[in-house]
């Protein structure tokens, strides 16, 4: 660096959409995340793996904003985002689902997607109501590009239905239509196939590619499934306890001693059967 | 139709007006705790408070529709400050702690109303008359007839508003799960004051009704302690819970001041609804209406 200026210029990050740096968090006295750092290049799929309690779901929410990291920071574009509140990040078009599907349990497939263009509809509060034809023919647009992510993602019978009434799976389908309804940037996805048999996880799996290559949005994943993250990640990073282990494509990933440990416990030279 | 059966018509329809203006109380308590989770104790203040509005603003020499609209007004502020300057700060806090403040507001307020009125009641009147409104063989006061139109107005309102408008849906969502309606990009405080600006309407209008029938002092307050049976009935998230819970125990209450009082030399009416509570929590817990998971406090 030339010159005794403390800023970082954005472009220095090369392609990276979303950087973490040096992120920390603790609660109470367990260090859930330890100066973990995170790279995510434009129109990657990046998945995070790690054991039970690896901090995994930590870091997806100091990203999303439900956490404020103790120390580091959590950049997008270039924009640093670390103390912004979390339906401002999402607005800056970081969309995420969660671990436990969280979908609004009153409402229908129809009204969760809705409310995932809540960022994007512009006639605010007072507005909606002076200009009553203005809001009513943007909520025709809206609704028109929730129809689209309907077919997407094959959800056309489904539109009135409760989302509680729902299978597992399809609920599933819907969370990610609902996060795609925001037209992220960026997609946090935590444990997307948690939970469903090896056909929905196929459907999954594809439908997550598509995201990528046919929207360009760029994914984030948590995914303990390593057929899957091996499959269709561009990049790994493993944490355990709290700490990031490792960092490379699928294959270096695999091979590395670390992450063999992480998982299998102390790996005892020689001892292979 | 038998003297015994205009009798009992009488009484479930001067029950069921009343039970609507309950409902109407009642409402301003269902919005805040479906939105915000938080249990308001100074519901029955904020309608005496608009009670003061407007016979202070009509005690200026000003029409009706002035003291309609300052009450509205007043009552939207005070929703969206007590939110802002009150509440904000309580977020994430335990229950008891916005029960406390609730109940804080509710004191002072109570205690404000006499500096500034004085203790005597004061009229609030309405032009529509005396004359009673005969419907079917029995008649209404007319006063009776509006805070149950009112009333009814104001649940197709929000019916209206939570299924078929944008803010109304974002507003569901938020009670359903906070967490998640901020990851959607939903403003939650946002919707927090609009729950409070919104309880601070009905009251306005409650304000002016139950003002208008019991006139305005202190006492006016107390209607607030009827929101309790009549949301434990209905459950306290529904509105549509506040409704019937509302009729019911307007008329139970009818019923009883009609059948029982003559036995017993008067009285049942005020605790009637209360015995229904009791019964209701032994049997539903959650009301009528309400979510089964609801957390109880």
């Amino acid at each position: 660096m030339v010159g005794s200026s403390a800023q970082r210029v954005p472009a220095q990050r090369g392609d990276n959409q979303l950087v973490v740096e040096g992120v920390s968090k603790r609660f109470g006295g367990v260090v859930a995340v330890q100066d973990v750092a995170l790279e995510v290049p434009k129109g990657g799929i990046v998945s995070i793996i790690g054991p039970n309690g690896a901090g995994k779901t930590s870091l997806l929410n100091m990203i999303s904003g439900f956490y404020k990291p103790d120390t580091g920071r959590v950049v997008l574009e270039g924009v640093d985002i670390t103390q912004r509140k979390p339906s401002d990040i999402a607005a800056l078009g970081i969309a995420r689902t969660f671990q436990n599907i969280a979908l609004f349990s009153g409402l229908t497939v129809l009204d969760n997607l809705m409310l995932g263009r809540h960022v994007r509809m512009k006639s605010g509060v007072l507005a909606s109501v002076i200009y009553w034809g203005m809001a009513q023919k943007e909520d025709i647009a809206h609704r028109e590009a929730v129809e689209e992510i309907i077919d997407f993602l094959k959800l056309q019978d489904l539109r009135k239905q409760q989302t509680a009434a729902l299978a597992y799976g399809l609920r599933k389908r819907v969370e990610l239509g609902r996060a795609l309804a925001l037209e992220p940037k960026v997609l946090l996805l935590d444990e997307p196939m948690g939970g469903m048999n090896q056909d929905e996880k196929e459907d999954m799996a594809r439908y997550i590619l598509d995201v990528n290559q046919e929207r360009g949005v760029t994914v984030v994943l948590i995914e303990h499934d390593m057929g899957v993250v091996m499959d269709i990640s561009d990049h790994v990073v493993v944490l355990d306890r709290g700490r990031r282990i490792a960092a490379g494509t699928p294959e270096e990933v695999q091979r590395d001693p670390a992450v063999i440990e992480a998982y299998l416990g102390t790996s005892k030279k020689g001892a292979r059967p | 139709m038998s003297e015994d059966l205009e009798f009992a018509f009488a009484l479930v329809l001067s029950g069921a007006s009343i039970g609507l203006m309950y409902s109407l109380i009642a409402l301003g308590f269902v919005l805040v705790y479906k939105a915000t989770d938080a249990i308001n104790f100074a519901q029955g203040e904020f309608v005496m408070l608009a009670g003061m509005v407007v016979v202070v603003v009509l005690g200026a020499q000003a029409p009706l529709i002035a003291a309609v609209v300052a009450v509205l007004l007043v009552m939207i502020g005070f929703g969206f400050g007590l939110e802002k300057v009150v509440l904000r700060p309580l977020l994430g806090r335990p229950v008891v702690a916005v029960i406390m403040a609730t109940i804080g507001i509710a004191a002072l307020l109570r205690g404000w109303g006499p500096l500034v009125l004085g203790i005597e009641p004061r009229a609030l009147p309405l032009p529509i008359g005396d004359e009673p409104i005969a419907i079917g063989p029995a008649t209404l006061p007319p006063i009776q007839v509006l805070g149950a139109v009112v009333a009814l107005g104001f649940f197709l309102a929000f019916n209206w508003f939570f299924k078929k408008s944008r803010m109304g849906v974002a507003m569901r969502a938020v009670a359903d799960n906070q967490q998640v309606a901020q990851a959607m990009g939903i403003n939650v405080e946002r919707y927090f004051a609009l729950a409070w600006a919104m309880a601070g309407v009905v009251s306005a209008l409650g304000g002016i009704v139950w003002g208008s029938m019991l006139g305005v002092d202190v006492q006016l307050a107390l209607v607030g302690l009827k929101v309790f049976p009549v949301v434990i009935l209905g459950g306290l998230d529904s509105i549509g819970g506040a409704l019937v819970g509302g009729l019911i125990v307007g008329i139970v209450e009818s019923l009883a001041a009609g059948y029982l009082d003559p036995f017993v030399g008067g009285g049942t009416k005020d605790f009637a609804p209360y015995v229904l509570m009791i019964l209701v929590l032994m049997i539903r817990p959650y009301g009528i209406f309400g979510r089964r998971q609801i957390e109880r406090v």
